[in-house]
């Protein structure tokens, strides 16, 4: 066989150039975005409690934050890495850690110092509790989970303001169209709608299994998609419902199209964030870990981590700049 | 204390949880995995790779054909099929899942596009690796150029057309484990899902890819010794 050497080259040459361009393209509309949204939007919290002061002894101690690998969490990650530098430690993130279990196993054998998890997921999903027997009141829950915490060596810090749960959401058209307001008011037609959830939910009991288990409710199809595409499956007219989270932005930013069904049987736990470490790392770091924890979540209402999370799914910046955005706006970060 | 090493441990938990449906901590009290679940993931991973791989295949046979015959559109074949390649195949659903959505349709394109790349550059190579003075000779016994292509090229570059096939199914097969993020349950659900399914049910997703690819791997192997004209079975093998 022949092949044309000149042709070629000039053909790869092409294909270099063209590469290129993609690649710098892709480079300049990222930063172009982060850039124009992160002046456009101010990120009220909370009263902070005043700023956090860098303790030279804490230059001593290093730190290793992780967390879940969806914004929310690295949002979470990132408020408690920064605030904890601002506090004078040296820290390291991990913020993609994966699933719970990667990231409970990470803080159980020291990989990571700590990470941010929801009560109720730990409840659920790590002590074996029911949907329906985790505590509402957000103080209980926590000492519920700090006790079987403590069992295996790990500790606890207080709950944030903030909860959030899974819930089923639609588009409002769909919610008026078959008169939805609980999801108790599926019944009957959940046969006819489909419904779209992480891969993980079909057989989760705080997910599609709890819904056909406490409900009874059984659904056209069940669909799984990555989190990521839990509003974008709604609006493109695919599910006819889709697992949602309260927190999520679109919710208060979009309430004209996406409504949630009141979780009247409670399949869904809310769940408010708890710091998981260990006791050895509180020692080691000394007061100013747990303090600089518990002051930095205090401005987190339902309200603020909504914004952030704004921030990151809808405005595209990344969780580093809300989170600073969000310690500077309280006053946390001078 | 245990003397077996942990790796060979769980590897004995992945192959009961391929066997037996086996408890977990967040299902209240539903079992998961057992031979009933792997057979129908499995089965689901089986239909979305044949239905991409044909449509590799339906795509990018003729086009190499096409070309190789000519001898012209190595840009095409050579270059797109090497950039086809670079094609991140998880940002390719995630694109496609914001263009038409989620779905087995999305997923046989993306998966498809996947396997094109490989098929259009082996055909392209091995009709153009055919003898020159063969092809002479067929257009010297009065054959049409389209007989030329299907009676005489495609026969004898059937090694290189099976070595890109087999190299798309492969690649398609192993990403298909993906597609539970983009709305079609397969095997990859097990190894998604380790808080429903624990790391026996992530390895026992991984061990069924890894015999489905083999199984697959074997079939066309089988499938392309028939297709090998008798008179060139010594070259192949």
């Amino acid at each position: 066989m022949r092949i044309d050497q000149t042709r070629l080259r000039i053909a790869l040459a092409a294909l270099a150039a063209l590469a290129l361009a993609l690649g710098v393209a892709a480079c300049g509309g990222s930063d172009d975005s982060s850039n124009s949204e992160s002046t456009s939007t101010e990120t009220e919290a909370g009263s902070g409690g005043g700023a956090i002061t860098s303790n030279p002894d804490n230059g001593k101690v290093s730190l290793k934050i992780g967390s879940k690998n969806f914004p929310e969490q690295e949002i979470l990650g990132e408020i408690y890495a920064q605030a904890l530098k601002a506090a004078g430690y040296k820290v390291k993130s991990d913020l993609n850690l994966g699933s719970e279990t990667v990231a409970h196993k990470a803080v159980k054998t020291g990989a990571i110092s700590g990470y941010p998890e929801y009560a109720s997921t730990a409840l659920t999903s790590f002590f074996g509790l029911e949907p329906e027997e985790v505590p509402a009141d957000a103080t209980e829950a926590w000492e519920k989970a700090n006790e079987e915490f403590e069992k295996e060596g790990l500790v606890a810090f207080e709950p944030t303001p903030f909860e959030s749960a899974n819930a089923v959401g639609t588009l409002k058209k769909t919610a008026e169209k078959y008169d939805l307001e609980d999801v108790s008011d599926l019944e009957g037609v959940s046969e006819k709608l489909s419904l779209y959830g992480s891969p993980e939910c079909r057989e989760r009991i705080d997910c599609l299994a709890g819904l056909e288990k406490l409900y009874g409710l059984k659904f056209k199809s069940f669909h799984p998609v990555d989190i990521s595409l839990r509003y974008t499956v709604l609006e493109k007219g695919q599910a006819d419902l889709s697992i949602l989270f309260t927190t999520d932005p679109q919710l208060s930013a979009e309430s004209d199209k996406f409504v949630i069904l009141e979780d009247d049987k409670h399949v869904f736990p809310a769940g408010n964030i708890i710091f998981v470490t260990t006791p050895k790392v509180v020692e080691e770091a000394g007061p100013d870990y747990e303090a600089t924890i518990l002051q930095v979540q205090e401005g987190l209402t339902l309200e603020v981590m909504q914004e952030l999370d704004a921030r990151v799914e809808l405005e595209k910046e990344t969780p580093k700049a809300a989170a600073a955005a969000y310690l500077e706006s309280a006053g946390y970060v001078g | 204390m245990t003397l077996v090493h942990p790796l060979f441990a769980s590897f004995g938990g992945a192959i009961e949880f391929i066997f037996t449906p086996q408890t977990s901590n967040v299902t209240g009290g539903k079992t998961v995995g057992g031979i009933d679940q792997v057979i129908e993931l499995t089965i689901n991973q089986l239909e979305v790779t044949v239905l991409a791989l044909a449509l590799a295949i339906v795509i990018a046979l003729p086009a190499g054909l096409f070309f190789g015959h000519r001898g012209k559109g190595e840009l095409i074949a050579i270059g797109l099929g090497n950039t086809g390649r670079a094609i991140p195949e998880l940002g390719l659903i995630a694109l496609m899942a914001a263009v038409i959505g989620v779905g087995l349709f999305n997923l046989t394109i993306a998966l498809a596009i996947l396997g094109i790349p490989p098929i259009l550059t082996n055909t392209f190579v091995g009709v153009r690796e055919v003898d020159r003075a063969t092809v002479a000779a067929a257009r010297g016994m009065g054959m049409s150029e389209l007989e030329i292509a299907r009676k005489v090229e495609l026969p004898m570059a059937v090694t290189s057309v099976f070595t890109g096939i087999r190299t798309a199914a492969i690649g398609i097969v192993a990403t298909a484990t993906i597609a539970p993020l983009a709305g079609v349950a397969t095997l990859g659900e097990f190894i998604l899902g380790e808080n429903v399914y624990g790391t026996n049910g992530v390895l026992a997703g991984a061990i069924m890819v890894a015999l489905l690819a083999l199984a697959i791997e074997f079939s066309l192997a089988g499938l392309q010794r028939l297709l090998t004209s008798k008179g060139l079975r010594l070259q192949t093998t």
